[in-house]
């Protein structure tokens, strides 16, 4: 059946993996070169570096996703080979990867036990699953309904799902990459706590993340990753964010944020919206002005990307209206407030931005065609050398247009989208967590498009969970609750307590 | 590994194609004739029209199911009309049914978001019983009104007429598809249907639009066919056809999950598919292989797709 052996109870202390010489290369590129490292029991293991340092595929190696070119992986002294996750699995390592996989038929407990239902007599043990589920649950100190379907799951619940999922299979290493990526703060919060108790109760974890101060908070060690090589793994306490980010860059970063450029006093209103009813959405209001970048913060699940999608036309709205630059927004879909010159840059760049396996430049230039072309021919050449210049303005380099879009890191997938908004010249930019999953070096380079685009006159609606980065770019902060528009903050008033207070609002603590 | 993958996935069908055509030129002596090869592609006409559209709508991550059953009513509506009226109006009025139906598997597809696959099928029965209603099970029959063979039976340059529509058609589309913005829009509706939303492409529009071209270029090729034999009937094509259009265009390598593919690659599918079968034919091989080897060559062409996919990476 399909019930897993327990992997055997080890001593606490003392290397619970040891890698040795990992290589791995992708087409050509080499992706680890040479890395060792060792990883203690129960201890919590920061992977650090940017985008295409190679800690991803690190943790991959580790959870059989990928194998290793050259190398050895030595778990408990041992030396195993995993050619599938099932056989990482089997021996007690779980990877968490940062895009999650719940199956949107079953409930959460379903979810769960995926593959390791209770059953009786081949059919699965309803009462039993739920039982267990709650356990399990109350275990993990999670707050979450068994009986929820997976679809619609907001992410901070599919990550616990996740992690349920781990833990219901034994695991005593678990990766999780990137798993405060898409989180909210206080969700952030909860799920270090959680890692704690994991790594507490003797459970390994190794930690994927770009949040530096999160790995500087939580993790026991770090290894710092650039370009594929190993620079060092050194106890975190002994780190600093500088010294993390000065190694992974090869160079010190000085501030983080461009400096943010005075909205001109009488700047016209480019975005207008009134008593805007959606689903998830109630009697929003909020008004942009040219060369302004307003911050729309608020708790994950509260609105903010309703609102968005609202505002653009993505979603269909019960009552209100939307103005972009004077004139009031008509017609459905976001053709219409495309052509009104309303831009939005989606959430997730995979799901609803990109065209995965279509060449770059086909990406970028796709929202600009009209613009492009003659009697419905696109002009290749001047499609070439626009596409060109806006890669070159959002300083991506790229091998040659005609290749797949997904051949670009993360960031520079996001510096795409990035391009294809500037080459369409809109009034109003909607940037929906423009920074969710890249690296520093990227995510300075988007803060300094969004602050020179704001400084060109164009209007920008900043969303983001990172509130950090909303106060350091925004000139102005809405918050969001419970779809509602709840608090507005400037100047002085612009504080992260503020900001945070306001999006729990008066349901702290319930 | 990747590369060997991509390379094949590239060059999909392309190097089957050439070598079962060497093949086939080197051990059948009348292969190779200007005769037997106009006869193929004069053969293949309508299946390359229908295929040629079909490709929109596979790319635009569509399905169409009905045009088989296009076929037979487009081409039972213009026999039928022949017998009495000119054969200007039955052709029209025979490709006017197609786009009429092309335009409901749209509608149904787009407005009121069911399944491509499921509508498509269901509607092929539609068409199919009202092929039958058009004929009271009967064959039309022409043979008084040669006029209407005129449509594909006459010659131009020692290629029939048929021939010339099948390359106008195959070619326009081609054009379509690769240099315009709307097939810029197909690609992009079918590779990421929400992306193109956002980027302000009317998605069903574009999904509508290819529907329709695939109902005409079904009846085109029914009228094409009935023109030809100067008969028809409510069960010509039907399921086959259906197939063997969805056959050649997938073994050429355009994806039947959208976002991929391109003209050349259908031509050469359907091709290769009809090169499979003349040579049964040529070669005197008994005829019931020639569909065991058809299945299984469609079984290593999406075989390929899928393998090379999972290699890229």
């Amino acid at each position: 059946m399909a019930r897993l052996t327990v992997p055997s109870p080890a001593s606490k202390t003392g290397t619970h993996v040891e890698l040795v010489g990992i290589s791995r290369s992708f087409g050509g590129v080499r992706a680890l070169d040479e890395v060792s490292l060792t990883i203690a029991h129960g201890s919590i293991h920061a992977l650090v570096g940017e985008n295409g340092a190679g800690k991803s595929t690190l943790g991959k190696i580790l959870a059989g996703v990928i194998t290793p070119d050259r190398g050895q992986l030595l778990l408990d002294g041992e030396p195993v080979t995993f050619r599938s996750p099932r056989e990482a699995i089997l021996r007690g390592i779980v990877l968490i990867a940062q895009e999650l996989s719940i199956a949107p038929a079953l409930s959460v407990a379903e979810n769960v036990f995926l593959g390791t239902e209770p059953r009786r007599a081949g059919f699965v043990a309803r009462r039993a699953l739920r039982r267990r589920f709650d356990d399990l649950a109350a275990t993990a100190g999670f707050e979450l309904r068994g009986d929820l379907p997976g679809r619609g799951l907001r992410t901070a619940d599919q990550q616990k799902v996740e992690i349920l999922r781990a833990l219901c299979r034994n695991a005593r290493l678990i990766v999780m990459d990137e798993p405060t990526a898409a989180l909210s703060r206080p969700d952030a919060e909860r799920l270090h706590q959680v890692i704690r108790r994991l790594a507490a109760g003797g459970t390994t974890v190794v930690l994927v993340s770009h949040f530096l101060r999160e790995v500087a908070e939580l993790a026991d060690e770090v290894t710092i990753l650039r370009d594929g090589r190993l620079v060092r793994t050194a106890p975190a306490a002994d780190e600093t964010e500088e010294t993390m980010l000065s190694s992974m860059l090869g160079r010190s970063l000085g501030t983080t944020f461009p400096p943010r450029r005075p909205v001109p006093p009488h700047a016209p209103v480019v975005l207008e919206a009134r008593g805007l009813s959606a689903p998830g959405v109630h009697d929003a209001s909020l008004d942009v002005r040219a060369g302004e970048i307003v911050g729309l913060a608020g708790l994950v699940g509260s609105g903010r990307t309703e609102l968005a999608r609202a505002l653009c036309r993505a979603q269909r709205v019960s009552a209100g209206t939307v103005s972009v630059a004077g004139g009031a927004l008509v017609g459905r879909g976001p053709w219409a407030a495309l052509r009104a010159g309303l831009a939005m840059i989606p959430e997730s760049r995979q799901e609803q931005g990109l065209m995965l396996g279509r060449p770059i430049a086909e990406n970028v230039s796709l929202a600009s065609l009209a613009r492009l072309s003659d009697l419905g021919l696109v002009r290749r050449r001047a499609e070439r050398q626009a596409v060109a210049g806006v890669l070159d303005q959002v300083g991506v380099r790229v091998p040659a247009q005609a290749a797949p879009v997904s051949t670009l890191s993360g960031g520079n997938q996001q510096k795409a989208l990035f391009a294809r908004i500037l080459l369409r010249g809109p009034r109003v930019l909607v940037a929906d967590e423009p920074t969710r999953g890249v690296d520093v070096g990227a995510k300075r380079a988007i803060y300094e498009l969004l602050t020179s685009l704001a400084a060109e006159g164009l209007g920008v609606l900043l969303i983001s969970s990172d509130a950090e980065e909303i106060l350091g770019l925004a000139h102005r902060v809405l918050v969001m609750r419970a779809g509602r528009i709840a608090a507005e903050f400037r100047g002085e008033a612009m504080t992260e307590a503020a900001v945070l207070a306001a999006a729990f609002g008066a349901e702290r603590g319930a | 590994m990747a590369t060997l993958a991509t390379r094949l996935r590239r060059a999909g069908i392309l190097y089957p194609f050439l070598i079962l055509f060497i093949v086939l030129a080197v051990s059948s002596g009348p292969f190779f004739t200007k005769v037997n090869l106009l006869d193929i592609l004069d053969q293949q006409a309508s299946t390359l029209i229908i295929a040629a559209a079909g490709t929109l709508v596979l790319v635009a991550g569509g399905i169409d199911l009905s045009v088989g059953a296009v076929y037979a009513l487009a081409g039972v509506t213009a026999a039928h009309l022949a017998l009495f009226a000119s054969p200007a109006l039955a052709i029209v009025a025979g490709v006017a049914v197609g786009l009429g139906v092309g335009l409901v598997n749209g509608v149904i597809v787009t407005a009121f978001r069911i399944n491509a696959l499921i509508a498509t099928l269901a509607m092929s029965f539609v068409v199919s019983g009202l092929a039958s209603l058009v004929t009271g099970g009967n064959l039309v029959i022409d043979y008084s009104h040669p006029g209407f063979a005129d449509l594909a039976r006459t010659s131009f340059l020692t290629v029939n007429t048929s021939t010339w529509t099948m390359l106008a058609v195959v070619v326009a589309l081609a054009v379509v598809l690769s240099r315009t913005t709307a097939g810029r829009y197909i690609y992009a509706s079918g590779s990421n249907a929400e992306a193109a939303r956002l980027s302000g492409v009317r998605v069903p529009l574009i999904k509508l639009t290819t529907f329709v071209l695939s109902g005409g270029a079904a009846a085109l090729g029914g009228v094409i066919d009935a023109s030809r034999v100067l008969s028809a009937q409510a069960s010509n094509g039907e399921t086959t056809l259906t197939f063997t259009v969805l056959a050649g265009i997938v073994v050429g390598g355009t994806s039947i999950l959208g976002g991929e593919g391109a003209m050349w690659r259908t031509v050469v599918g359907v091709l290769f598919i009809a090169l499979i079968g003349n040579g049964f034919d040529l070669l005197g091989l008994n005829p019931l292989y020639e569909q065991i080897a058809l299945g299984g060559i469609l079984l290593v062409a999406v075989g390929l797709d899928a393998w090379s996919r999972l290699r890229q990476p």
